[in-house]
């Protein structure tokens, strides 16, 4: 790691913050206009909203998306391995773990693209590395901004633009000059008014003359009046026309938050969420198939809710993980660190499918998979296509072959 | 506050505790920081009157052969919970059980997998007790503790098939730090902890001879027939696990930084007996140590913590757990094996929320006698001492001023001024 290294750069490169960082600082944020906060134009019919799912821990992709004519699998796996008679069958010998139906009936409706052997050169096996390198979106060498935070840090640096449920930012969402804002992942946000809200504000007026940390203390309660003003409506509605989120599936609950804001048309482009536990080195069917049925209700139950509304063309749902697992099984009915593995991309205006070659279960390195689609295509096509952007903005100057899903 | 003293024993006590009260501060300046510091660095005692109110509960192994009663792990898991947090609030000496969070933090270990409040609360004595020894021996110890083998899967490694999952997250997060191993390192390393077993049923730890590799291994470059104790001796007394001990440990007490000339003579202190006791010393009596006020964000438990110590309050109320649960961090339960994010990862809009709920409840609540019997004029300098902040900057004073008044809004945006959420 090179001395020059800022502290920043440290917590993102580092990897031991447990898949996520830090917000950016204050510095370079103008000041907003808090009364102006709650009549932003509300988001246009049409203009695409992009959810991104992390699943942290490093899913099992063969155990997903399932290889289930390949002897191969079967050899590696034997305790593991789905029978073709369990799997939901997709395309190409390939099929779903039997827990994803809602991803199953997605697929059949063409709205589900399944991009195969993604990864990048010279995989790192650190789930907190390897998350790093997938939220930076720079394998090569450690980077200070998230790949979304370039995007908002080139699109105005609203924080308001990008928004992470729960109340710690993920290294995506941080840029240079601006990181995104944090919703809590349930209840609503009403600030005090009166003498209170004023004292608050007075509070958290940002001064030049402060400390860089006390600066970015005060930049975070100043950019909440402005996030109360715009979701908290959305948010304090109790809204019986939403279907109740399923006991203890955390994601749905966080889904549901994304899907009362996209209702009441927020000027947000980039929702974050996440589900963790996919680690598993032991004990994996049982644990693997509870987390994928977790996942499936909540991103089917999220695309039926927002499908009904207005922006339910816009919406692009992207599931990722920072590795897939080995492909032959340890002695603990699990799997060690893997390498490439699947993302997932859904919604109307997903063109479905399968993208990507399915990576060779015999033809490997280390033991692990090599990829043939660069993660950084799927980010790039997920830029031009749903945000507009540029991509080369965002990613730099390699060559990312765009992928035909959007 | 312009006495130096004062200021550097408050940030002493920010830093190895959860900060003081004036009283406390009175009674430090009498005997000086270096005595402090001594008197701060010791294991628990049995006579701490705030250990003595809060003992440890006790629980039992619930064999893993018999289905697992949920609705048991649930309220065993909010007791445990809560007394932790009750005994940092209580206890008279904090440091022992700040040293404790930071150990549960290095090594990270999370009950949603372990599923038993009894290993738990194992783990976490294990912490207090041999947290302040020699780092090998703390090592050695959590690689045989139950709660980390049924955590990163130890219990079940056999030789045909190696899990990997301990060896490699003993390298990278616990011992080495990333980029001080190699891939290789990791493989053979498992290897060595073949034939490890703990078994719920009749709660011991065995060796299975028949289940190691005696193959010969090669970690860091030794080779032999390794065990796992041959592994942790190896990477512990390592130089690359030194700086990695000694840069953890400044990171988390004095200010985040991957290198730093006050880590280098900390270094030279660690490395001649790991002895972490040592190590805690030398950071506190580091004259950089005392230029790192106000440089790190406190962490939701040091926050909330914090705030009850100061207000004479106690977590008897599962609102509490439900203010840490917003702002990410609960004890017991980590997101992963890296542990809880940290500094200015906390620094959120959703936690900017979640900080204000907490201080208008604490503020209705507790003792706020200190700021609210003073003349309206020196309320704001009152409530810093009240919350061991050294002072206000010129944008706190404002808005202070303008609810003087009420000292109820008054404390509530003291606990969320920004001077008091750096630590």
């Amino acid at each position: 790691m090179p001395r020059t290294m800022s502290r920043r750069q440290f917590l993102i490169s580092s990897g031991v913050v447990g898949g996520v960082a830090l917000a950016a600082g204050a510095t370079g944020i103008s000041m907003h206009d808090v009364t102006k906060a709650g009549k932003q134009t509300p988001l246009a019919v049409g203009t695409k909203i992009i959810v991104l799912v992390t699943m942290y821990g490093g899913n099992d992709g063969l155990n997903t998306v399932i290889p289930y004519t390949d002897a191969a699998y079967y050899a590696g796996r034997p305790e593991l391995a789905y029978a073709q008679a369990d799997v939901l069958p997709l395309a190409d010998d390939l099929g779903l773990n039997a827990s994803m139906v809602g991803f199953k009936k997605l697929y059949d409706a063409g709205r589900l693209a399944v991009v195969r052997g993604v990864g990048y050169p010279n995989p790192d096996r650190s789930h907190f590395r390897s998350m790093s390198i997938w939220q930076t979106g720079s394998p090569d060498s450690p980077q200070v901004t998230g790949w979304l935070g370039r995007w908002l840090d080139a699109n105005g640096a609203d924080p308001l633009l990008a928004i992470n449920v729960g109340p710690v930012l993920p290294p995506m969402l941080a840029g240079q000059k601006c990181a995104g804002a944090a919703l809590p992942s349930a209840g609503g946000v009403a600030l005090p008014d009166g003498r209170y809200g004023s004292g608050l504000r007075a509070l958290d007026a940002v001064s030049g003359e402060s400390a860089e940390l006390i600066q970015r203390v005060a930049q975070s309660g100043t950019d909440l009046f402005r996030v109360a003003a715009t979701f908290g409506p959305a948010l304090a509605v109790s809204d019986t026309t939403t279907p109740a989120t399923p006991a203890g599936n955390v994601l749905a609950g966080q889904l549901d938050v994304v899907a009362r804001c996209i209702a009441a048309n927020a000027p947000t482009r980039v929702y974050s969420v996440q589900l963790g536990g996919f680690d598993t080195h032991a004990d994996e069917k049982g644990r693997q198939s509870a987390l994928l049925g977790q996942l499936d209700a909540a991103v089917s139950g999220f695309l039926t809710n927002v499908g009904a509304g207005s922006h339910g063309s816009d919406v692009v749902v992207a599931l990722y993980s920072e590795f897939g697992r080995r492909v032959a099984a340890n002695g603990s009915q699990g799997t060690d660190h893997g390498t490439a593995s699947n993302v997932f991309v859904a919604g109307v205006g997903v063109k479905g499918g399968m993208y990507g070659d399915q990576p060779s279960l015999t033809d490997l390195t280390m033991d692990d998979l090599k990829y043939n689609v660069d993660f950084r295509s799927v980010y790039a096509t997920l830029l031009e296509g749903a945000l507009g952007a540029d991509a080369g903005q965002v990613l730099g100057s390699g060559t990312f072959p765009r992928l035909a899903f959007l | 506050m312009t006495d130096t003293l004062r200021s550097d024993l408050a940030h002493l006590f920010r830093r190895a505790g959860f900060g003081a009260t004036a009283a406390e501060l009175d009674a430090a300046e009498k005997v000086g920081y270096t005595a402090t510091v001594a008197a701060l660095v010791v294991r628990p005692s049995v006579s701490d009157p705030g250990v003595l109110s809060t003992p440890t509960p006790s629980f039992t192994v619930q064999p893993k052969t018999a289905p697992l009663d949920k609705t048991r792990l649930r309220a065993e898991s909010l007791e445990l919970i809560t007394w932790w947090l009750d005994r940092m609030v209580a206890a008279t000496n904090p440091f022992p059980e700040k040293l404790t969070f930071f150990w549960h933090g290095h090594f990270a270990t999370a009950i949603y997998k372990v599923r038993s409040a009894a290993l738990m609360v194992r783990q976490n004595e294990l912490f207090r007790s041999q947290g302040l020894g020699a780092f090998d021996a703390l090592d050695l110890a959590v690689a045989k503790d139950p709660a980390m083998m049924s955590w990163l899967d130890t219990a079940q490694d056999i030789a045909a098939h190696p899990n990997e999952n301990f060896a490699r997250e003993n390298m990278e997060l616990f011992t080495l730090g990333y980029g001080n191993y190699s891939e290789d390192d990791v493989r053979e390393a498992a290897r060595c902890f073949t034939g490890w077993r703990y078994n719920r049923a009749d709660d011991v730890f065995t060796e299975v001879a028949r289940l190691h590799d005696n193959g010969a291994k090669t970690v860091l470059g030794q080779t032999g027939n390794f065990d796992g104790s041959d592994i942790v001796r190896i990477l512990t007394h390592s130089t690359a696990s030194h700086r990695w001990i000694c840069t953890r440990v400044w990171s988390r007490f004095a200010k985040t930084v991957t290198t730093d000339p006050a880590i280098n003579a900390l270094i030279t202190t660690y490395a001649a007996q790991l002895d972490v006791s040592a190590l805690m010393t030398a950071t506190f009596l580091s004259p950089a140590f005392l230029a790192t006020k106000g440089q790190l964000v406190k962490q939701p438990v040091e926050y909330v913590v914090g705030a009850l110590r100061a207000l004479k309050l106690r977590p008897d109320s599962q609102k509490y757990l439900a203010v840490l649960r917003n702002l990410g961090q609960v004890p017991f339960d980590p997101p992963n094996v890296g542990g809880w994010p940290f500094d200015d990862a906390w620094l959120t809009t959703a936690a900017s929320y979640t900080r204000l709920q907490f201080a208008q409840a604490v503020a209705a609540k507790g003792d706020i006698s200190a700021v609210a019997d003073e003349a309206v004029s020196a309320r704001s300098d009152a409530a810093a001492r009240l919350l061991s902040v050294d002072g206000w900057g010129t944008q706190t004073r404002v808005a202070l001023a303008q609810v003087a008044d009420d000292p109820v809004a008054l404390m509530t945006l003291a606990l969320c001024a920004p001077e008091y959420v750096v630590n």
